[in-house]
């Protein structure tokens, strides 16, 4: 059973008289433990396709099954509760709250899946070591590098040990080289087994998956393995154990 | 999450977001501050009228009923030149009431003047002069201080002897005892033979303690000679005091011949008139006065709704990462109804902290108390304002879409 089964997926908004197709009848699997570039010009239905993926947002027709749970039709709530258990998000803008240091950020989606005060530190601590961020718990974003505050961002959608990473150009804030270490980092989360897509414009970055599936003008264009894969060097000396 | 940790949270978010936010929170918090403020020093001022005046009534005694020509509560001016067409009750009216009343624990003729009293080069103007018999004692309820009560035999002779209240005495022997002294009211020379205990005025004004005592007998030959006497009745029992008011009623229609059709020609007066009308009066002034320091915590609550607006938009991004974490609707209405609940509720105690002086300096001139109800309501008032005022940007953070407040820049 894949981990992710979009059947006829279709996504429509009304822009004033204007109806946007945004997807058109999509359907896609992917299995666990797999690794996968979504790519597409900007206005290709990538972003409808990642929010659709990520739960954030619900198809306007068709089925969406994750981890062997319907989610299309699902309420807010439920929803709030599925992205909490089953989805590590990881943003181009990092998206970590302001006033928080690295730590609290790390123990927010503890916090929201309701995991006691003493345990959720134990784990948002460990999740950040395995990150390489072990001495920089107590800062707050701004007193962070671009990297590091990905990195902060990675351990937060790993805190929750979810079923699936999802990725939204997760380099597209960094210069090249630390873009290449979150690459890497990837690969060793890849490796140890997690299931993570990346969604991205940058065919450089496409290229560190295994698959790859472009998307045009709201429909899947292309849909196939990597055969040519861009392997990151590892060059940060902490990189993460088994988390 | 259960609700508990989702409150703790709230909390410590909140926190934070006034705490980044100081000069906004301060003036945020002033208006609430100014709101409770005023509606505290309404509710103070409107409680300690109400104590000193149940306080400044006393004297007349729960269980008295006075029996007057006049209502002591005319309506109307035509009710009262109808009470003033009415006979005037005698003497030997109340002597025949004496007898009569079986409820009755004492029965008391009164009747008063408004004279000076002089003693050497002193003197105190328009003291209330008591001509009253020995039962005055029981129905007033009023004790001695120095000396004594006018005796049985000065009153049945009635003697030229007096007993002072503590303003008039003081008044007029500034140094040393006034017993023993003679006074002159009016035209007459009285000796001191007592002082009365403090009575405390009546709302502040009517000082129960600018009166002098004498024998009836002695205020008909000196003042008056058919002077508006009040009969006062006190009753055995407290609980009884409607049957006997009833039973007053009919032997006072007997005593004074009125035909079974004809409506009372004198008035059963009682303390519970006084208190009825207070409280109505005091009521509308409690209201009006409630309503108008109301509006100001309303501003107040406008203001915090206008801010938590500002806080929620500004905060749109946030909102955006914590539902996509997994903050639900619940989780996110409660982390902005916290934080507008927890700046009113400062404002609330800050307001508070501020009204406790302010109760002592307002002290010196009106009778106010800070009592704990008063400040459980504000508090409580505080609260509610919070909630309220922060209900509606709350609802609009709870329901913001994810996607949409991601993108928000």
């Amino acid at each position: 059973m894949p981990l992710i089964r979009l059947d006829k997926i279709s996504r429509r908004y009304q822009m004033g008289s204007e109806t946007i197709h945004a997807l058109r009848e999509v359907s896609v699997g992917i299995e666990r433990g797999e690794y996968v570039a979504i790519m597409g010009p900007s206005g290709s239905g990538k972003s409808t396709l990642m929010n659709l993926v990520g739960c954030l947002d619900t198809p306007t027709s068709g089925q969406y099954e994750l981890n062997g749970v319907q989610v299309g039709q699902m309420d807010d709530n439920q929803l709030a509760e599925i992205r909490n258990r089953e989805i590590g998000f990881i943003f181009q803008t990092f998206n970590l709250l302001p006033r928080s240091d690295a730590l609290r950020n790390v123990e927010l989606p503890l916090i929201y899946a309701g995991v006691p005060a003493a345990e959720r530190r134990e784990i948002a601590q460990t999740t950040l070591r395995n990150v390489g961020l072990g001495d920089r718990m107590h800062h707050r974003p701004n007193e962070l590098s671009g990297g590091q505050r990905q990195r902060v961002a990675v351990a937060r959608a790993l805190v929750n040990k979810p079923s699936l990473l999802l990725a939204d150009e997760p380099t597209g804030n960094l210069d090249t080289k630390t873009g290449n270490e979150i690459l890497a980092l990837f690969e060793e989360l890849s490796l140890q087994g997690h299931t993570i897509i990346i969604v991205t414009h940058e065919e450089d970055v496409a290229r560190h998956a295994r698959r790859i599936i472009r998307i045009r003008d709201g429909l899947i264009a292309s849909d196939e393995p990597v055969t040519d894969r861009l392997r990151p060097t590892p060059t940060t000396p902490t990189a993460p154990t088994d988390s | 999450m259960n609700i508990f940790t989702e409150f703790k949270e709230g909390m410590s978010i909140s926190w934070g977001a006034i705490r980044a936010n100081k000069m906004r929170s301060i003036l945020t918090t002033l208006g609430i501050v100014i709101g409770i403020l005023t509606v505290t020093l309404m509710g103070t001022a409107i409680e300690g009228l109400n104590s000193a005046f149940l306080s400044s009534i006393s004297f007349i005694g729960a269980d008295v009923l006075y029996v007057h020509r006049y209502n002591w509560m005319a309506h109307s001016h035509e009710e009262w030149m109808k009470m003033q067409k009415r006979w005037p009750i005698t003497l030997a009216q109340g002597a025949m009431l004496e007898k009569s009343l079986t409820l009755a624990r004492a029965v008391t003729p009164s009747a008063d003047a408004q004279l000076p009293i002089k003693f050497n080069n002193r003197r105190s103007d328009s003291v209330r002069i008591v001509g009253t018999t020995e039962g005055f004692l029981v129905t007033s309820g009023i004790g001695i201080s120095q000396g004594r009560f006018m005796s049985p035999t000065e009153i049945e002779g009635g003697r030229p002897v007096c007993v002072l209240g503590t303003d008039v005495s003081s008044n007029l022997f500034q140094h040393g005892s006034a017993l023993g002294n003679k006074v002159r009211i009016g035209n007459s020379s009285f000796e001191v033979v007592g002082v009365l205990e403090k009575q405390g005025s009546f709302l502040g004004q009517m000082s129960l303690d600018n009166q002098a005592i004498i024998p009836l007998k002695q205020f008909i030959a000196s003042f008056q000679s058919n002077p508006d006497f009040t009969i006062q009745v006190k009753v055995k029992q407290l609980e009884q005091l409607d049957d006997a008011r009833e039973e007053l009623r009919v032997a006072m229609r007997k005593i004074r011949r009125l035909a079974p059709n004809d409506p009372d020609d004198f008035a059963i007066n009682q303390q519970d008139q006084f208190v009825e009308m207070f409280h109505k009066v005091a009521g509308t002034i409690a209201a009006v006065g409630l309503f108008i320091t109301g509006l100001s915590l309303f501003v107040g609550g406008i203001g915090i709704m206008n801010i938590m607006f500002v806080s929620v938009a500004e905060r749109t991004r946030e909102i955006g990462i914590r539902k996509a974490i997994g903050a639900k609707r619940r989780t996110i209405m409660m982390q902005f109804l916290i934080e507008a609940a927890t700046i009113c509720l400062l404002g609330g105690l800050i307001g508070l902290a501020l009204a406790w002086p302010i109760t002592f300096i307002i002290q010196k001139f009106l009778p106010a108390t800070l009592s704990m109800t008063v400040m459980g309501i504000a508090i409580a008032v505080s609260l509610v304002t919070g909630v309220l005022s922060g209900f509606f940007p709350a609802w609009r953070a709870a329901c913001m879409n994810p996607v949409d407040a991601l993108r928000n820049e």
